[in-house]
């Protein structure tokens, strides 16, 4: 069975190939992923106007389920969602139902019997909204804001549309992920867009603590040594040290992993000059990433954080066309009957 | 075969029309907004035509479309580029088949995001009468009457020809 084929593939596309769910980037092509990037940049242009609103999701209900807490992608989602002209509903999980012994079979039954049309799924496990979506009512979208250490699609698209803005182009590019790739969803989301998008070398850097043990099987270049890996890049991407998912002791002091692996003027003098610094925020200063760096001319950050909208505006709005697509062509189907 | 109009004859004639509600309104720096694609061949055109020094407008409508709940997201939307304030202004807005009359309702919706103009002239290529909602067209190069199974589209950008397609 190959990706294109694969059940996740058939779950989160119609028949016509448009998107039905967005869980992972795992199956999509090429092809969908420039789509998604173009519409995205089309909803940048929209974030600049007097009013930033379009109609495609008016009467539209978006639920924000984060069973795992997390501000940024939240209200990117949030302000994504009411710039399409969504209702949204934020629910922060840990205090509400299911904190009070419900099933989260039957926190879904009570939001879908509230007529809502898009849940936005945060969880700790792998996985979570990939099984929301194989049990939803038909017609109901589920975009994966960030799954246990699985996948992060959105983030990863949004470090494409910004590296696509500033470099024009992927082929032939050297883009280089660097720190805890062991704790990181969006590492994997990246590598695999990197590569569908035809980068010409992925590379990973970091100490071999902070390294799934697959690594080298998704076809990266693996880098123990920064001065080595950070030589003639195009893009560097930075992972926040993911401190709260640590169990025991994998580095041997944050002053240490900041020498040898944190982005410094110096580090970043032996790649290309032109190269961005890109981090998906918070940075934990000092720690990953020198003030200067992060503020220099050279870092893209905030572009991120604004392309996030887009991005976000994007994949919402091509998930709930297609489930109205697909809704459409069955009753068509069915009257033809 | 219904015979299609040379498109040439039809921008002449579009210009002097729109002279003249531009003079009978007092408009004397209307900005000129196309439609995608086959409008803004045309306003690029009439812009010329006009002498008028201020940019185009292009309007990309997939995100006003009110047809979303049907068919989804077009795939090939590009962003709108007004690059003018709207404010206040006089706009000349500009596409190449009317029909229903719902692409100019969801370009004036786009239009008002902008900021609130203060008025909107309406100049379409060909009108084929075929209206869904109460929109009329200030200036018209040409209404066309065809029969239900055929459809026309203005090709271009160089030369400007109006073809003619027929359905089964």
């Amino acid at each position: 069975m190959t990706a294109q084929d694969s059940p996740t593939r058939s779950l989160q596309l119609t028949e016509e190939g448009q998107l039905r769910h967005f869980l992972t980037l795992d199956g999509l092509n090429r092809a969908l992923l420039t789509d998604i990037l173009d519409t995205a940049d089309s909803f940048i242009e929209v974030g600049e106007r007097s009013i930033k609103k379009v109609p495609l999701l008016r009467g539209r209900t978006v639920v924000n389920l984060f069973f795992e807490s997390s501000t940024r992608t939240r209200s990117t989602f949030e302000l994504a969602a009411k710039r399409l002209s969504a209702d949204v509903l934020n629910l922060d999980i840990n205090t509400s139902a299911t904190s009070k012994g419900e099933s989260l079979s039957d926190t879904l039954l009570n939001l879908e019997a509230m007529a809502s049309d898009m849940f936005v799924v945060r969880h700790s496990q792998s996985g979570a909204p990939h099984f929301i979506a194989e049990s939803v009512t038909p017609g109901v979208a589920i975009i994966n804001a960030g799954d246990g250490r699985h996948a992060h699609p959105t983030q990863a698209m949004l470090d494409m549309l910004t590296i696509r803005q500033h470099k024009g182009r992927f082929e032939g590019l050297k883009v280089a992920i660097v720190g805890d790739v062991l704790h990181s969803r969006v590492a994997r989301s990246q590598i695999r867009a990197l590569q569908e998008l035809g980068v010409a070398q992925v590379r990973v850097i970091a100490p071999a603590t902070l390294l799934p043990r697959d690594v080298e099987a998704l076809g990266c270049r693996v880098e123990y040594d920064m001065a080595r890996g950070m030589k003639d890049l195009d893009v560097v991407i930075m992972l926040r040290l993911q401190k709260e998912r640590m169990e025991g002791a994998l580095l041997p002091s944050e002053r240490e992993f900041y020498r040898l692996y944190g982005l410094n003027q110096e580090k970043l003098g032996l790649a290309d000059p032109e190269c961005i610094v890109m981090h998906p925020g918070p940075i934990n200063r000092g720690v990953e990433i020198e003030s200067a760096v992060a503020d220099g001319p050279q870092s893209v950050i905030l572009d991120q954080v604004t392309n996030g909208i887009a991005i976000r505006m994007a994949v919402m709005s091509m998930a709930m066309g297609g489930q109205m697509a697909d809704r459409n062509r069955q009753s068509a189907e069915r009257n033809a009957l | 075969m219904t015979q299609m109009p040379d498109v040439e004859q039809l921008l002449k004639q579009m210009e002097a029309d729109l002279r003249s509600v531009l003079e009978r309104r007092g408009v004397t720096e209307p900005v000129v907004i196309g439609i995608r694609t086959g409008g803004v061949w045309l306003a690029e055109q009439l812009n010329q035509r006009l002498g008028l020094s201020a940019p185009l407008g292009e309007l990309d409508i997939s995100f006003y479309r009110d047809d979303f709940s049907r068919i989804g997201l077009n795939p090939k939307v590009t962003p709108s580029s007004l690059p003018f304030d709207t404010e206040g202004r006089h706009i000349v807005l500009v596409d190449d088949v009317m029909m229903s009359g719902r692409t100019i309702r969801a370009a004036m919706n786009e239009i008002f995001d902008y900021g609130r103009p203060a008025s909107i002239i309406l100049a379409t290529l060909v009108d084929l009468g075929a209206r869904e909602l109460p929109i009329q067209p200030d200036v018209t190069g040409q209404t066309l009457s065809l029969s239900p199974n055929q459809r026309v589209k203005l090709r271009g950008p160089d030369p400007l020809t109006i073809e003619l397609r027929e359905f089964q």
